[in-house]
């Protein structure tokens, strides 16, 4: 059994008056009080729908809120599910709260809640954001079955999401992903993710936590370890993820250091994996039945994001100079003398561009922090360019897009291994 | 009265020959001594390099990153300084020893206070090489902290932030050494007040639209910037 010491006493002691398990869903939490109820209740409903023979723990890690979040979760409770669903629940659903500490709290609730797993000897288990508005009690079913069910060992999530929503994983980290590791994952970063008690015991045991890009974005390791340490992996099609904190009030400078960095790290990590591997990417196989809705239309301000990806190329010349090669240098300056009109940056420039960050970083050419930052204006005229193509793109289209691109990452790889090999 | 100026030169003359004769052998082997410190110099300048390409200490620099670090500071790959710095250091040895062969006792006073000296400038030199590490990575952390906040003269305030540090190395490292101490405490103190002052002169008088544009962005047309989003993070 892993180490354990940063759980407290008094939720050891909750736990094991549980004893075991079969599910266990986590709700780790941080001032969401706006939201918590209609989550947890969601939560209920897909348990009791799709789970109702289950011994179930509902575990709620909270990073130490002030707004009563907490209380909510542990009072929110479905008085009648016979107004909901036509069978009732016939266990009861534990529910468990418990603080945990540090600066950085997202990897700690992710401990805990593996910590949990791993002491009731839960089969299967599913974690979900605690800000969503769009949970359904399917939510729940998607991300349990294929583990509970079908012996998958991790599940991503597939969301049904605007052409504007989740570029960076997009653009980079899923193709990336995708061709370097050879699996097929659209959504490695996403806060929903099921999973099993071996992989639960399996990631605690590794002596990684305390580990800066761990920390930094641990779900985008769990899903590279998954994927190369042999277990079996899927997806599963959640629908629409709208959430109540909108991602744009994020920074975007260090959501790209945090998730790109991290991506990098585990690249180096588990470089023999990856580096002698051959062949196309493995589809991955996906559960829940697909379909498109109309989303809230998104406006992005295209002038803003070309004014300064030109802005940045420009002013850090220099510091591009030492991460990327002359020829991908000058052709970046080239796309940057364009006008909004004719403004395009080709794809093949991009992939070459991440494979080339992606080198730098390795070989560690200045500081990484910095590298990562430099990474952001070019990453703005990329955007720029897909916002402007996809334009008036349908969803078939903009799938077709997306292939072409995560094709492109494929075709380079060789020189991403051929760079990513080169002595400094 | 011709015959005492005669001999008065005639002594002059004799005194200069005698000075002469007992200084030029002292000149010759000074000069001789530098030329043999020179190549010393350089003999041990190639050795150091030779013996270090083979103990593929440029390979253990490399991993280690203190390539890397010598090249963000402006400075040559590791092995190339090493081979500088004994070759510079021998040669000042001789260079100094060569002095001493001349044998002028004001000089030799000054050759020793120079060796005394030595322990001093060597310490002002790390500080030198430390202050222009921490000089080059803030300056580049502003550089790339303003270019994306889009701010148009992120080049000139990283090169501001970099002249700032460095001078303030520079400061240190002169102290160091003894230099001036309180004059160079002053100057440093006046040169940095007048960057400061004409900063805010500059930006009230000839930026006063700028930062009138920059309050207002900040704090009236809030809501207007938020009609257009940025790019969702992930």
């Amino acid at each position: 059994m892993a180490e354990e010491t940063f759980l407290s006493d008094d939720f050891v002691r909750r736990l094991t008056a549980v004893g075991e398990v079969d599910i266990l869903v986590a709700v780790p939490t941080f001032n969401n009080r706006g939201t918590i109820e209609q989550v947890v209740n969601a939560v209920q409903l897909g348990l009791v729908k799709y789970f109702p023979r289950e011994r179930i723990v509902l575990v709620n890690p909270d990073g130490g809120s002030r707004d009563g979040t907490p209380e909510a979760v542990r009072n929110s409770a479905i008085q009648d599910f016979r107004t909901m669903l036509s069978s009732t629940p016939l266990r009861t659903i534990h529910r468990i709260t418990t603080t945990y500490g540090g600066v950085d709290g997202r990897s700690n609730a992710w401990r805990v809640i593996l910590a949990a797993a791993d002491l009731l000897r839960a089969k299967a288990c599913a974690v979900v954001s605690p800000d969503l508005e769009s949970i359904t009690p399917e939510w729940i079913e998607g991300l349990v079955r294929p583990v509970y069910r079908e012996k998958f060992d991790l599940v991503t999530p597939i969301y049904h999401r605007h052409k504007y929503d989740g570029l960076l994983v997009k653009n980079i980290i899923a193709p990336v992903i995708r061709a370097v590791y050879g699996t097929k994952v659209r959504e490695p970063a996403g806060g929903e993710m099921g999973f099993s008690g071996r992989l639960a015991c399996h990631y605690l045991e590794q002596n990684v936590w305390h580990e800066e890009f761990v920390r930094a974005f641990t779900e985008i390791w769990m899903t590279t370890r998954a994927i190369t340490d042999g277990f079996k992996v899927c997806q599963s099609f959640l629908g629409p993820k709208i959430q109540a904190r909108a991602p744009s009030q994020q920074n975007i400078v260090t959501t790209i250091q945090k998730a790109v960095g991290t991506l990098f790290r585990c690249m180096e990590n588990q470089e023999a994996f990856w580096i002698s591997r051959n062949g196309p990417p493995q589809p991955t196989p996906v559960f829940g039945f697909e379909y498109s809705s109309g989303l809230e239309p998104r406006r992005l301000n295209k002038k803003k994001m070309l004014a300064m990806f030109q802005n940045g190329v420009s002013q850090l010349a220099p510091v591009l100079e030492s991460i990327l090669s002359p020829e991908a240098l000058r052709q970046i300056h080239g796309v940057s003398q364009q006008n909004e009109k004719q403004f395009r940056f080709p794809e093949g420039l991009w992939v070459k561009t991440i494979y080339e960050f992606a080198a730098s970083f390795h070989h560690s050419v200045i500081n990484r922090e910095h590298l990562l930052q430099a990474l952001t204006p070019i990453y703005r005229g990329r955007i720029c360019s897909v916002v402007m193509e996809d334009h008036r793109a349908d969803a078939e289209q903009i799938e077709q897009n997306l292939d072409a691109l995560c094709r492109e990452y494929e075709n380079q790889r060789p020189q991403l291994v051929e760079k990513w090999t080169r002595k400094a | 009265m011709g015959e005492l100026i005669l001999d008065t030169l005639r002594g002059t003359l004799g005194s200069f020959y005698n000075a002469l004769v007992l200084f030029l052998p002292r000149l010759l082997s000074m000069l001789v001594i530098m030329a043999a410190g020179f190549l010393v110099a350089l003999v041990l300048k190639i050795m150091v390099r030779r013996i270090f390409s083979i103990a593929s200490f440029r390979k253990y620099c490399d991993s280690a990153g203190l390539t890397q670090m010598m090249r963000k500071a402006a400075l040559p790959p590791p092995v190339e300084f090493l081979g500088q710095v004994v070759f510079w250091v021998v040669w000042i040895v001789f260079i100094v020893l060569g002095i001493d062969a001349l044998g002028i006792s004001a000089l030799r006073e000054q050759i020793s206070r120079f060796f005394m000296f030595l322990p001093q400038i060597f310490v002002a030199m790390i500080v030198l090489f430390i202050g222009l590490l921490i000089a080059n990575f803030f300056s580049r952390a502003t550089l790339l902290a303003a270019a994306n906040a889009n701010y148009p003269s992120a080049r000139l305030l990283s090169s501001l932030v970099r002249l700032l540090i460095v001078i303030f190395f520079v400061t240190m490292a002169l102290e160091q050494i003894g230099l001036g101490r309180h004059v160079v405490l002053i100057a440093f103190s006046i040169a940095f007040g007048a960057v400061m002052m004409g900063t805010a002169i500059a930006f009230g008088l000839g930026g006063r639209d700028v930062a009138r544009q920059v309050l207002e962005k900040q704090f009236l047309q809030k809501g207007s910037s938020e009609k257009d989003e940025d790019i969702s993070p992930l």
